[in-house]
């Protein structure tokens, strides 16, 4: 009832050499500021978790102390940059094999420096066993947590937490796994965890769950009763015979009762009417495999078959399951998730995690940290530290790689801003950020993995370049190199690996390990310049807005934000255009643009709408630096203004690409204040509201955003939203429905994904949606 | 569910048809009766040509030696009373996946007249099978359950209960043939999977047209009709008070007075749970496969026995603890958390994933061990669905029952146990047998 088994993980039993050297700064990382260990250990696995701080390099612009003066200086740039050190805090969660315990508890010691910690919470049924070893070697004292207490603990955290956490399990289908969009409210849901018994759970709130029943028949049944029937010792081999097997002949089916008529029941003949029903005979012999087989079904069903009488008692249609036997092998996700469809009829689903395994070591140590209150935060799974779903790292050397998840890693950053949804949105649980899912397009996952490789070289290029000042830099960039080139390796064999497999999330893992390797923001200084020149031009692009009629001005404004968002170091065709001439202008990035009418182009509804009524208040989600947010989305702001709307502008929280970050867009509204009075009176009398979005991505995902933001955008009852860029509006977003009127804009960028959208190169999405009542 | 809603219409023909002794060389009613629920059969159509043939060509052949009696006054009332009483002799016939239950109705009225006439084949069945209590070697008749001075569609009698191994079914076919059954041109009324699988047999090579009943319904008016009836002026149902204390544990009499709404739990190889809300109202709630036949096959594996009575001897003499996982094994005593008690199993199995602790154990705590996993599994999945279908009386059924006291006071204690006193297990002395009193009742045409 309670996980008290093991993990089967092969070579638990095995000789392994327990003095095997570790990799250490891949597995045991950030070790010299750990605090707050929690440890889960299994029968064959142990977890263990810790808190760190990870000291980052953070470009940090700041405008000069005396601004005016400085402007009339053409060479000089508009702000500073300086470089500083920023501590954010890190979950860290290792797995491995019991076999190292010992070794890892003495690189453990050897590493810990000055740390205050005392106690470290502990969890699973070994937990009793190695807890002298644990005290003698950590110098720590071992605090029990109890089982199911961290299980859920841990379940809720990775549910809130981790976007694509759970997944349902497809026999037939590619990919097998398809990933569950996090719902806002996780409560109330089952958790079925199949350890040695099985414990059926209910959790209805954070601290809320109960014990609604179990069952002796689980993992332990599975084991035991398979090594007496088999002879054969191990969890995993018994899996494996039983993928070989074939259970009918050990079962009674219906057909075998029936003859060849059975459909009169309204039951197919296949099904099994008695487990083990033909092996009550002493004249036969059976094979190992078709006895586990016949077992892995028996033991399968019964849990889903009780899971479902529980889900149904309780009205709950979402059953996440967890435990030993289950922990990511697809023979059990595959009995489990047929079960469970053939006793609901498909009403209840059979829900995996990707961080199942880590649950336990998770929740034990957020009960240890609960006076840091780890749950107002949010958090992120860092792609660059985590070693994805049944991945077992390329980063570590290959003898360990072929025993399979011996070491798999796990790191959860802790972010600076809580993240809630945009309150706009028309249906939180069925929001889908991404346009398209690469899990379930190979062209296009085969596209974008090349094009991601492609652009490498260049990122690298960018990012030594960002620091010239720094004697490493080369160093780590082609670590750097190293490290995203082995992920997006990971991706091709594995895209499952990190949850649907997107162009966002390829982008993100690239943020990650771009800061993993420090190069905060390799755009800072580009973005300087790029700021600095469309500044200076900010007055003649406004008054030769201003000299046009009322329409042609709504145009060119609409002109204007298109073609400012032509100015994206992330897409490769422009980057290339960019590097070779820096001078491209604002006029000539006009000129790249279709002729109307656009690839998607609803501009004239939006006139009409404009001919209408102002809206109450825009939200604007920016895009890139310089000409983009400067001459492009300003002046589109200061029109907004003009007619009496209030304008929200968000913009990232951290650096991403050349995108246009939070603090630097106040820099840039300063400047544009001492231009332009009427940007100036909207700052100060807080119709131009300046905000962070929460995110430092390119892309967007409107259900994980600042909570500052969410709050303003109901307060000042936001009726328009702006979203701008390709990674934005159209990677994300392009089919996100709002309750709200919404501006969808972008220039297509990549000849690829223009060609799949029907257009060209420098298509134009002008996309304006009104909510059908 | 009084005697009066099946008994009383039963007497009112009895004495009607116990003036009659007349017969016609008609085909039998239950012929084309048995044709209109042809569509019940799927065989493959190259298969059910020949055999709806077949059962033509059975039903329009002549019957000599039937009762071919005078003619008389009281004709025509006999007519109708005997339209609605088949011929002897009177079976009942449920083929399941491991045993074969048959129940025969041997008449004690037999007048010296009917006697002269009987067949020669008719009566050497009834004496066969009366006077016999093992049927080669593997048929058995359980004499304990006979039900004397039954009156059974206008005639008295005996009801038979009579089992053996399904694997012995076309022994059993044969012996059809070599007794000559289909000269009576008697109708084998046969539920069960098994009425399906060996109907073809039954037709070619013992000659005999199978009418192939409901399951569902023959286990349902095979129950209501027993608990009409009585056994033997005993009450054939019971329960247990103190199940789980060996000392104080007692087999009570119940007297399902309010039967409705009952869930019934047939356990053969397999499982069956049905709701039960009327006579005719009744659902299969769903069914599990692990069963009777997983207990005794498991057991063979375990164990190397041969018998399901050899099998419970040795659960009976075994120690499950050694085998399964504890709470306590695992907590130190009861998981207070979960308001788990230190003696409940958490893991069945459990301990056998240790390899000293499987070398400690016998063969005799192994079996014990499938007994009480298997019987704690259909207890929990019945109690669930009790819960869901909000139904509080729980009648256990089924041949895994027979002699298997442990099984039924585990079943019995659970159900107590784990819903807190709501639930209730009842058991019934004719486990097994209720699709086949169900399957005679089709025959009866007794609703």
């Amino acid at each position: 009832m309670a996980e008290c088994g093991a993990s089967g993980s092969g070579s638990s039993g095995d000789s392994l050499d327990k003095s095997i050297t570790l990799p250490p700064d891949e597995i045991f990382r950030n070790l010299e500021n750990a605090k707050r260990f929690a440890i889960d250990i299994g029968g064959s696995l142990t977890k263990l978790a810790y808190y760190s701080t990870v000291q980052h390099k953070v470009a940090k612009v700041r405008s000069f102390d005396h601004p005016g003066k400085d402007t009339e200086q053409d060479h000089e740039p508009p702000y500073e940059i300086s470089v500083q050190e920023e501590i954010t805090a890190r979950l860290h969660f290792i797995k491995f094999e019991n076999t190292y315990i010992e070794a890892c508890l003495d690189f453990i010691k050897d590493h810990l420096v000055n740390t205050e910690t005392k106690v470290i919470q502990a969890t699973g049924g070994g937990a009793y066993k190695f807890k002298d070893l644990i005290e003698e070697k950590l110098q720590l004292k071992v605090d029990k947590e109890d089982v199911m207490t961290c299980l859920i603990k841990g379940c809720n955290f990775v549910l809130k937490n981790i976007p694509h956490e759970a997944f349902m399990y497809q026999k037939d289908a590619d990919p097998e796994f398809r990933f569950q969009t996090n719902h806002p409210n996780i409560f109330p849901y089952l958790l079925v965890n199949i350890g040695s018994g099985v414990s059926i759970v209910k959790v209805e709130t954070e601290d809320e769950f109960e014990w609604i029943g179990g069952s002796s028949i689980g993992g332990g049944t599975f084991w035991g009763l398979g090594a007496l029937l088999t002879k054969t010792k191990k969890f995993d081999e018994l899996l494996h015979l039983a993928s070989k097997g074939q259970h009918t002949n050990v079962d009674m089916l219906v057909q075998d009762i029936y003859g060849g008529a059975c459909q009169t029941l309204g039951l197919s003949g296949t099904l099994i009417a008695s487990s083990f029903g033909k092996s009550a005979t002493a004249d036969r012999e059976f094979s190992k495999e078709d006895m586990a087989k016949s077992l892995l079904h028996m033991i399968s069903n019964d849990i889903g078959q009780l899971a479902c009488l529980y889900a149904k008692l309780h009205h709950l249609d979402r059953i996440y399951f967890g435990g030993f036997f289950i922990r990511g092998h697809p023979v059990t996700m595959r009995t489990i998730t047929y079960s469970i469809n053939f006793f609901s009829k498909g009403e209840v689903q059979a829900l995996f995690l990707r961080h199942e395994g880590y649950l336990g070591a998770i929740g034990a140590f957020l009960k240890g940290a609960e006076q840091d209150n780890p749950n107002q935060y949010s958090w992120g799974e860092n792609y660059a530290g985590s070693s994805g779903l049944m991945s077992s790292s390329p980063e570590l050397c290959p003898a360990q790689r072929a025993r399979s998840g011996t070491f798999d890693l796990l790191e959860m950053d802790r972010l600076a801003r809580p993240l809630v949804d945009l309150p706009l949105l028309l249906d939180p649980s069925s929001y889908v950020p991404d346009t398209v899912d690469l899990t379930e397009d190979p062209m296009a996952r085969k596209y974008w993995l090349s094009c991601f490789e492609e652009a490498l070289d260049g990122v690298v290029k960018r990012a030594v370049a960002s620091q010239p000042d720094s004697i490493d830099a080369a160093e780590r960039a082609e670590k750097f190199r190293q490290k995203y080139w082995n992920k997006l390796q990971t991706l091709r064999h594995q895209p499952f690996a990190y949850g649907t497999l997107t162009v966002r999330s390829l982008l993100d893992t690239r943020e990650h390990c771009l800061n993993e390797f420090n190069f905060p923001d390799p755009y800072s200084k580009v973005k300087q310049k790029e700021n600095g020149v469309a500044l200076k031009c900010f007055q003649q692009v406004v008054r030769s807005l201003d000299a046009l009629g009322w329409e042609e001005r709504q145009l060119a404004l609409v002109e204007g934000l298109l073609a400012g968002n032509v100015f994206d170091w992330g897409a490769k065709a422009v980057s290339d255009v960019l590097e070779s001439d820096p001078q491209f202008g604002f006029e000539e990035a006009k000129r790249k643009l279709q002729e109307r009418p656009w690839l998607v182009d609803s501009y004239n509804d939006w006139l009409q709408r404009l001919k209408g009524p102002p809206h109450k208040c825009a939200l604007i989600f920016a895009d890139n630096s310089g000409v983009d947010i400067i001459l492009g989305v300003f002046p589109f702001v200061r029109e907004l203004l003009f007619r009496g709307t209030e304008v929200i502008l968000a913009c990232n929280s951290g650096p991403a690409l050349n995108d246009v970050t939070y603090s630097e867009s106040l820099i840039v509204a300063e400047r544009i204040a001492a231009m332009d009075p009427i940007i100036h009176s909207a700052l100060g009398e807080e119709r131009l509201l300046l905000v962070q979005t929460g995110s430092s991505s390119p892309c967007l995902d409107l259900s994980r955003l600042d909570k500052g933001l969410a709050a303003l955008v109901r307060e000042r009852g936001a009726d328009l939203v702006v979203i701008e860029g390709m990674g934005r509006a159209v990677h994300t977003n392009y089919h996100a429905t709002l309750r709200c009127e919404s501006l969808k804009l972008a220039v297509i960028k990549n000849s690829w994904l223009a060609d799949r959208l029907g257009g060209q190169l420098f298509s134009v999405i002008f996309k304006y949606e009104v909510p059908t009542e | 569910m009084g005697a009066c809603r099946l008994g009383a219409p039963m007497e009112y023909h009895g004495r009607a048809a116990s003036s009659s002794s007349s017969s016609a060389g008609e085909p039998a009613p239950e012929g084309p009766e048995g044709r209109r629920r042809e569509p019940l059969r799927r065989r493959a159509s190259s298969a059910s040509e020949p055999a709806a043939g077949a059962s033509a060509e059975g039903v329009r052949r002549n019957r000599p030696g039937s009762y071919s009696g005078p003619t008389s006054v009281s004709r025509q009332r006999a007519e109708s009373v005997r339209k609605k009483r088949p011929l002897f002799p009177w079976f009942g016939l449920d083929i399941g996946g491991t045993l074969v239950k048959l129940v025969y109705f041997e008449p004690k009225d037999i007048t010296a007249e009917e006697e002269e006439e009987e067949v020669e084949s008719l009566k050497s069945i009834r004496k066969y099978l009366t006077s016999n209590v093992a049927y080669g070697s593997t048929g058995i008749r359980d004499v304990h359950l006979e039900l004397k001075d039954l009156t059974l569609c206008g005639r008295k009698g005996n009801l038979h209960f009579i089992r053996f191994p399904t694997h012995d079914m076309p022994a059993f076919i044969q012996m059809g043939r070599d007794k000559n059954f289909s000269s009576l041109h008697t109708v084998f009324c046969a539920t069960g999977g098994g009425a399906y699988k060996f109907e073809q047999d039954f037709l070619t090579i013992g000659d005999l047209q199978l009418l192939k009943c409901d399951e569902l319904d023959c286990l349902i008016k095979g129950i209501l009709y027993i608990d009409s009836v009585g056994f033997n002026g005993r009450s054939p149902c019971y329960y247990f008070e103190n199940p789980a204390d060996s000392e104080k544990c007692q087999k009570l009499p119940f007297d399902l007075k309010n039967p409705y709404p009952l869930l019934l739990v047939n356990i053969g190889s397999g499982v069956s749970i049905l709701a039960v809300y009327s006579k005719d109202n009744y659902k299969r709630v769903t069914g599990t496969s692990l069963g009777g036949g997983t207990f005794f096959g498991l057991c063979c594996l375990l164990t190397g026995c041969t018998t399901f009575e050899e099998a419970l001897e040795m659960a009976s003499r075994g120690d499950s603890t050694k085998v399964d996982k504890l709470v306590r094994d695992i907590y130190g005593g009861d998981y207070e958390r979960f308001g788990l008690p230190g003696w409940a199993v958490a893991s069945s199995f459990g301990n056998m994933m240790s390899k000293e602790k499987r070398e400690a154990v016998s063969k005799e705590d192994l079996a014990r061990a499938t007994l009480i996993t298997i019987t704690n599994n259909i207890g929990s999945i019945a109690r669930m669905c009790a819960l869901n279908e909000n139904i509080n009386q729980v009648v256990f059924v089924g041949n895994f029952l027979r002699i298997n006291t442990i099984a039924m006071r585990l079943l019995a204690y659970a159900l107590d146990y784990w819903s807190k006193g709501q639930l209730k297990a009842l058991f019934s002395e004719h486990e097994g047998y209720f699709g086949a009193v169900g399957a005679l009742l089709e025959l009866l045409k007794i609703p």
